[in-house]
């Protein structure tokens, strides 16, 4: 079988080496063009079994504002992002809720909760 | 309304939460924030992405995330008060501040220090005058930012965005998010003003193209946006005849940098920088008028919001210091030049006292370079020299003049960037 060679761009500090690597039979044979390290595990991990951080908004019913903003508490896999970007524009949850609440338990089974990232009190709660 | 504040701060973003906290470490009594939005935390209550926070609080958060922990030190201190929907109108020299919200109609505050913590805002269409029609459907990145995830409309389907500053790839990333599709960036610089992490994680993940050296030569459409035309440009950064072509969109975003906001500044009367397009500050943050302080994007823009968190810090430090007549006299000016390979440094000048400190400074550099050197000289030694394996124009470079050598320095002091031969 044919070596597969992939690029990538380390993003790991401000110099963004851009590192080649070389796949065989889906194992990686060789690293080339990183400085460091932590250049090699990226490298590892983005070939394999790449993540990403899910940041969106949810709509809130009665908040102060209309949309709630809300993370993934970790990083979910990357071809999954889109598919749970999808999933939370149909929630909607209802004011108060807390930064940390969970608005989205284990998201598409994928055993990674999405949580609000700020306090949105009730509109109907103001203070004067 | 009759109280003389110790400190009032224009600005409840992070440079003012941050200064308002680091005032209230080292001592200052009545500290009053004014903020002219409903809530603090400015711009960082609209950047919903992570990726904040990793040097100031050792910790990935939100931009929400981080504004709340800036709040949450401030929150139960009884020397800080915070006025929301408040308007400044005017600062004054002997450190009056004009000030109208709802509630109290029009005030006039009076303080011993000013910290001036008011951002900065997005160049607009008009700043770069790309020719065409006037249609719906053009907005400043940030504007977008905040209707995507505060307001709750989406802009357009279709989008083209201009400029590759982190802003203009953040927002590729948040379109394509919530089901937009992003067609093209466009960048008039030979090179990304992006972080390298977002041109891969915002760009690439998302298959958008990027095309570096280009720009818009026509916005096309009359009632709303129906398509740009692109073209390459040359060394000087005109459109060459003969590359154009058509990108099909509904929705232009531009991303084409940012102003610090200093209107208030100006009618003070305060020394602005050409470049910076901020106030002149020492080491203290302290600009051209004894008492008024200044920190964070006012005075240039941050790429990371870490930085301006510290840099408020010192802000607030020494205003606190001003407020209970502890600060330290200060003997001569010496000013510090933006040599070779430098834009911009901050500070631009050290005001030496009796007791020495350790000034920080904050660079930018005209272009990107690989393995350069960084030296800070006086008119007869070199007193710092630090290799970087790379510096780019988009990420600033912080570097550390030691107490004792700025101690004793002789004349003037020159920051240099230049590549190793």
């Amino acid at each position: 079988m044919a070596v597969e060679k992939r690029v990538l761009n380390c993003i790991n500090c401000p110099m963004g080496c851009e590192i080649t690597a070389e796949i065989k039979d889906g194992i990686i044979e060789k690293i080339a063009g990183n400085n460091c390290q932590r250049g090699e595990v990226y490298t590892r991990e983005e070939i394999t079994a790449p993540k990403r951080m899910l940041t969106s908004t949810v709509r809130i019913r009665d908040g102060v504002l209309p949309l709630l903003p809300v993370v993934s508490v970790r990083a979910l896999p990357k071809e999954k992002v889109m598919e749970c970007a999808a999933f939370l524009r149909q929630v909607i949850v209802k004011a108060p809720v807390r930064a940390g609440d969970v608005v989205a338990a284990n998201i598409l089974g994928l055993g990674v909760d999405i949580a609000a990232s700020r306090d949105m009190d009730s509109r109907h709660a103001q203070k004067v | 309304m009759g109280e003389i504040y110790d400190i009032i701060i224009v600005g409840g973003g992070p440079a003012g939460l941050s200064a308002a906290y680091s005032a209230w470490e080292n001592g200052a009594e009545r500290i009053l924030i004014l903020e002219r939005d409903r809530e603090v935390g400015g711009i960082l209550q609209q950047c919903i992405h992570n990726g904040f926070g990793l040097h100031h609080f050792k910790e990935e958060l939100t931009g929400p995330g981080y504004a709340r922990r800036c709040w949450k030190l401030i929150e139960d201190k009884k020397a800080v008060t915070v006025m929301v929907d408040t308007m400044v109108l005017e600062v004054r020299e002997d450190k009056t501040v004009l000030a109208v919200n709802p509630k109290w109609g029009v005030m006039e505050l009076r303080a011993k220090a000013v910290i001036l913590t008011m951002g900065c805002r997005e160049r607009t269409r008009g700043a770069i005058r790309i020719p065409g029609y006037r249609p719906a459907g053009i907005y400043t990145a940030g504007a977008a930012q905040r209707m995507v995830n505060m307001e709750g409309y989406l802009p357009g389907k279709k989008i083209v965005i201009l400029g590759s500053g982190d802003i203009g790839l953040i927002m590729a990333r948040r379109m394509s998010l919530e089901g937009c599709k992003v067609q093209a960036v466009l960048e008039i610089c030979p090179y990304s003003n992006g972080l390298t992490r977002n041109m891969v994680q915002c760009l690439q993940d998302y298959d958008i193209p990027l095309y570096l050296s280009h720009t818009i030569v026509n916005i096309k459409g009359r009632g709303r946006v129906a398509g740009i035309t692109a073209a390459k440009v040359d060394e000087k950064m005109q459109p060459i005849p003969g590359t154009e072509f058509d990108i099909d969109c509904d929705t232009l975003l531009l991303s084409v940098g940012l102003i610090p906001e200093n209107e208030l500044s100006r009618e003070l009367g305060l020394e602005l920088h050409p470049l910076t397009g901020g106030p002149v500050v020492d080491q203290h943050r302290e600009t051209s008028i004894s008492g008024i302080f200044a920190a964070g994007n006012v005075v240039h823009v941050h790429d990371l919001v870490d930085f301006v968190s510290d840099e408020a810090g010192i802000a607030g430090k020494f205003a606190a210091l001003l407020a209970k007549d502890q600060l330290p006299e200060l003997r001569d000016d010496i000013p510090i030049q933006a040599g070779d390979g430098v834009r911009t440094c901050v500070p631009q000048h050290i005001r030496r006292g009796a007791r020495g400190e350790t000034v920080r400074l904050f660079m930018r550099v005209r272009r990107p370079m690989r393995k350069v050197r960084l030296e800070i000289r006086d008119s007869e030694t070199l007193l710092v020299s630090r290799m970087l394996p790379v510096a780019k124009p988009s990420e600033m470079i912080a570097v550390d003049l030691p107490a004792e050598k700025a101690e004793a320095v002789h004349g003037g002091l020159e920051v240099t960037v230049r590549e190793e031969v």
